[in-house]
């Protein structure tokens, strides 16, 4: 079974910190509080300071190790590719096997280990509710990300009755010879916003692949490794390798770049990871240029109303450097006038779990990108995340702007209605 | 530090702003030296008043005081050597004006210089220095070490656009250098003496910064060298011709083998030596320019040019610059750089007696830099965990100066001195020089309580003399 690495596994990377400072022009949070506590620099040195002994777990240590959205925007321009995210991972894991899980992390872990309990929760419609809260005091699923009464004012979407298992079934067989592709799911989509899903299944299915969607799969633990909750992270690599493992696959797709992220690229680092299932992960964009879909949207007859899009780019893909793909599909799209805005790559803010320890640095992080959204003129803000969609329309809100973020399957499903 | 001076820097700054936490003392406790240094406490300021409540507490009580920006200097300027307090002015960022009419700005200290660089160009106005850490050190740091950049050769480093400044004294008194106006002759120059001062003699709150037009184009070319010397003869022939291009950036031909298998541009086995070459201003007269040089370089040995013609191409020549600081760990774990500077005509001079170090002490070194200024980039690159490595390299760096101090050149183009280079100051100013210097620092700062212990060293006997 994949186990997450230790401090100490980490430690050749962590003494390869030049201490240049490069990463203070590519970190949301130390560009909004500038304090040398919250960049990668200064968590890499408090790093090598806990693995030196000159410094405990003590208070200070663990709010600057929280102040960390994960994004990995460091990394990318990093001279020597520093991967503090996995750095700070494995601290917060550190601070978890010390002091155990805090409130949030204890109640995402109860909720995001049991997807009878997320079900339950999601299915009366109840996200958020002070109702729910009631019932369960801690929390719920995904809310655990978005936890009301901390977070005064955030917008939410409303939740669907049905959730994607209710939509789709478990295997759908395609045409002969073709092969067979799995679709990681992820939690925002499977209960907040199953129509992508659907979509993205209806795709590949019209397509000609045989499609797996395993009812089994769990959260992809993003959040839980945001939270520190290291056991439940390995817990859920394990689950999900079990629930794809059923078919012989070609791939395994995602529409949701934070779970693309966390299988793609955070299982890869643990220790006895499954290969078999992590390499097969892809993100729709990549996967769907792959097979014509550009070609396909670009052939079709441009619409005479069309709507003014931009494009956000989601930290895990932007770092993984798919970025062209998102925008070759919006530029070929019939239904979109696609126009770039200033700060596209910018971090949204939500960060895993960061916005619920730290809302109103999050929501200032986010608020970053409103002037360049607002300069560029688009009526929608089309993204690769469902976790970007929730915190890029709470901003719009707060910022009093009559934008409507969107998942660029929402507009491929859109334009291939006409067809 | 004592219960009553943390309450007082309270009573300054609020407690949210002050820390004494190991956390805190740890993360402030380098700079891009990788050397570390424990503070005592790390306070972060908001306004002048503050600063210069600070600075009065620490002369009182006698306490090194040390101004942070971004910590991203190369020579240990920020490091608290002494310990004390680290003053912190990141959150000193605003830009005050931008004055279209004047062409000047006010900036607080803690503004990043690309951050400045981009609201003017906005406005159609330029800030020329351009040190590479520009997209996250501060403009304060880049005065307090008289930054310089790629685009010195044309336009001056920082120095040449600083017009006046609000400095806070050792005794934290609020004083003005300098003015709104290009001329001032009114006492004392006192801005240009603050300027490279290092944070040694006065804490900068405020500057009024000089700008020009921005250039309405530029064009850039790679030309590749069969030979050094060819490139050297390249940067002298361009300037003989009356051309002061923007950047006139060189590699040698250890930094294209690190390249090499990485470049966006291919660059062939036969190509030792590149020049990245770049002109601006009118669109016409930077067209005439670029062809002037080609036609003066064209006899000394080249390889392949290559000329941008769209800001794509452009951006692809210095994509191959970038590749440079990040394949330096491909020869060896540790890097010692140094930015030693030369008179122009005797960069090829200076590089062959690199070169000549390199084999003689079986030692890797990796040049490039501004070939135009005669500011080069000396890395020597070295594993550590090798025995007796450090007396070596201590040793290659001492031939290094005395090689570019015998050439008419100096120690440091832009980094500064700090503490890395403290020991090597006397091969390059006599005693008495030193000593004048140092009579300014006793008579601005007489309890030594300003970033203490850089530039020079406490100890006369450690300096290592050229003689």
């Amino acid at each position: 079974m994949s186990s997450n690495k230790k401090l100490i596994d980490l430690e050749e990377q962590i003494r390869q910190c030049v201490k240049c400072g490069v990463c203070q022009a590519h970190c949301p949070a130390y560009r909004e509080n500038r304090r040398e506590g919250d960049v990668a620099r200064g968590k890499i040195a408090l790093a090598a300071s806990l693995l030196d002994g000159e410094v405990g777990l003590e208070k200070s240590l663990e709010d600057d190790i929280s102040m960390c959205l994960m994004c990995g925007s460091c990394v990318n321009k990093c001279p020597n590719s520093v991967a503090t995210p996995e750095i700070v991972g494995a601290i917060r894991r550190e601070v978890t096997a010390n002091k155990g899980l805090s409130l949030f992390g204890k109640s995402l872990a109860t909720v995001i280990n049991s997807p009878a309990l997320l079900k339950t929760l999601t299915k009366g419609g109840a996200f958020l509710s002070p109702l729910v809260l009631k019932k369960v005091p801690q929390s719920s699923g995904l809310r655990l990300r978005f936890p009301a009464p901390l977070m005064k004012n955030r917008t939410v979407p409303k939740l669907p009755f049905r959730n994607l298992f209710n939509l789709v079934p478990e295997f759908i067989k395609g045409v002969a010879n073709k092969p067979t592709v799995g679709f990681f799911a992820g939690c925002s989509i499977t209960y907040v916003f199953p129509a992508i899903g659907k979509t993205m299944i209806d795709i590949l299915v019209n397509m000609g692949y045989s499609v797996h969607v395993p009812k089994s799969q769990g959260c992809c633990g993003i959040p839980a490794l945001s939270a520190g909750a290291g056991s439940i992270v390995e817990e859920l690599a394990g689950r999900n390798s079990t629930a794809f493992g059923k078919y012989d696959k070609e791939h395994i797709i995602t529409a949701c770049a934070s779970c693309n992220g966390g299988i793609g690229e955070y299982y890869q680092t643990m220790h006895e990871n499954d290969q078999n299932f992590t390499d097969k992960v892809i993100d729709f964009t990549v996967f769907l240029k792959q097979n014509g879909m550009v070609e396909k949207l670009g052939a079709m007859k441009r619409w005479s109303e069309r709507v003014k899009v931009t494009y956000h780019d989601p930290c895990h893909l932007k770092t993984q450097g798919i970025t062209a793909e998102p925008r070759d599909l919006l530029q070929a799209l019939p239904n979109v006038d696609f126009v770039e805005m200033e700060n596209a790559s910018l971090c949204c803010g939500l960060g895993g779990t960061f916005s619920a320890y730290h809302y109103e640095c999050s929501k200032a992080i986010g608020a970053k990108k409103i002037p360049g959204l607002q300069e560029s003129g688009a009526q929608q803000i089309a993204t690769a995340c469902p976790g970007c969609i929730i915190q890029l329309q709470d901003i719009i809100n707060h910022a009093g702007l009559e934008v409507k973020a969107v998942h660029l399957l929402d507009l491929i499903r859109e334009a291939l209605a006409k067809e | 530090m004592k219960q009553n001076v943390l309450a007082e820097l309270v009573e300054i700054v609020g407690s949210a702003n002050v820390s004494e936490a190991a956390s805190d003392r740890i993360t402030h406790s380098y700079d891009a030296t990788k050397e570390q240094f424990l503070p005592d406490v790390v306070v972060y300021a908001e306004n002048s008043e503050q600063v210069s409540k600070i600075a009065r507490l620490a002369n009182t009580r006698k306490i090194p005081l040390l101004p942070r920006g971004a910590g991203s200097g190369f020579t240990g300027g920020t490091l608290p050597i002494r310990g004390g307090i680290v003053l912190v002015l990141t959150r000193m960022n605003r830009i005050l004006q931008i004055d279209s009419d004047n062409l000047t700005a006010v900036v607080q200290p803690g503004v990043v210089t690309a951050d400045l660089q981009k609201e003017v160009e906005k406005q159609g106005l330029f800030y020329p220095p351009d040190p590479a850490s520009k997209d996250f050190s501060t403009l304060g740091g880049n005065v307090a070490e008289c930054a310089g950049g790629p685009r010195c050769v044309k336009y001056g480093v920082t120095k040449d656009f600083i017009m006046g400044l609000e400095v806070v004294t050792p005794q934290g008194d609020i004083i003005r250098t300098g003015g709104q106006t290009l001329k001032n002759v009114v006492g004392y120059d006192l801005t240009k003496l603050i300027v490279g001062s290092e944070g040694t003699l006065g804490i900068i709150t405020e500057i009024t910064l000089k700008l020009v037009p921005k250039p309405e184009a530029k064009k850039t070319m790679l030309v590749q060298f069969e030979t050094i010397e060819g490139a050297a003869q390249a940067v002298s022939a361009i300037i003989r011709e009356k051309i002061i291009p923007t950047t006139l950036e060189f590699m040698d031909a250890a930094t294209i083998d690190c390249i090499r298998s990485i470049s966006p541009i291919a660059l062939p086995a036969t190509c030792n030596a590149l020049l990245i070459i770049e002109v601006d201003g009118d669109p016409e007269l930077i067209e005439k320019q670029a062809k002037r040089i080609m036609t003066v370089i064209e006899p000394l040995g080249i390889v392949e040019v290559k000329v941008a013609e769209t800001s794509t191409e452009s951006e692809k020549i210095w994509q191959v610059r970038r590749n440079v600081s990040p394949s330096l760990r491909k020869v060896n774990p540790d890097k010692f750089n140094e930015d030693i500077v030369v008179p122009r005509s005797k960069v090829p001079d200076m590089i062959r007696a690199l070169e000549k170090l390199s084999k003689d002490y079986n030692v890797p070194i990796v040049n490039f830099g501004h070939a135009g200024d005669g500011n080069i980039h000396v890395n020597v690159m070295v594993d550590l965990r090798e025995p007796e490595m450090e007396e070596k390299v201590h040793e290659v760096m001492e031939k290094i100066f005395a090689t570019a101090v015998g050439l008419k050149g100096s120690l440091s183009g832009e980094h500064g001195i700090g503490t890395s280079k403290a020991r090597y100051l006397s091969m390059e100013l006599d005693s008495a020089t030193i000593s004048y210097m140092q009579a300014v620092k006793n008579a601005f700062d007489p309890n030594n309580i300003l970033n203490p212990g850089k530039i020079f060293t406490a100890d006369r006997e450690e300096q290592i003399s050229s003689e």
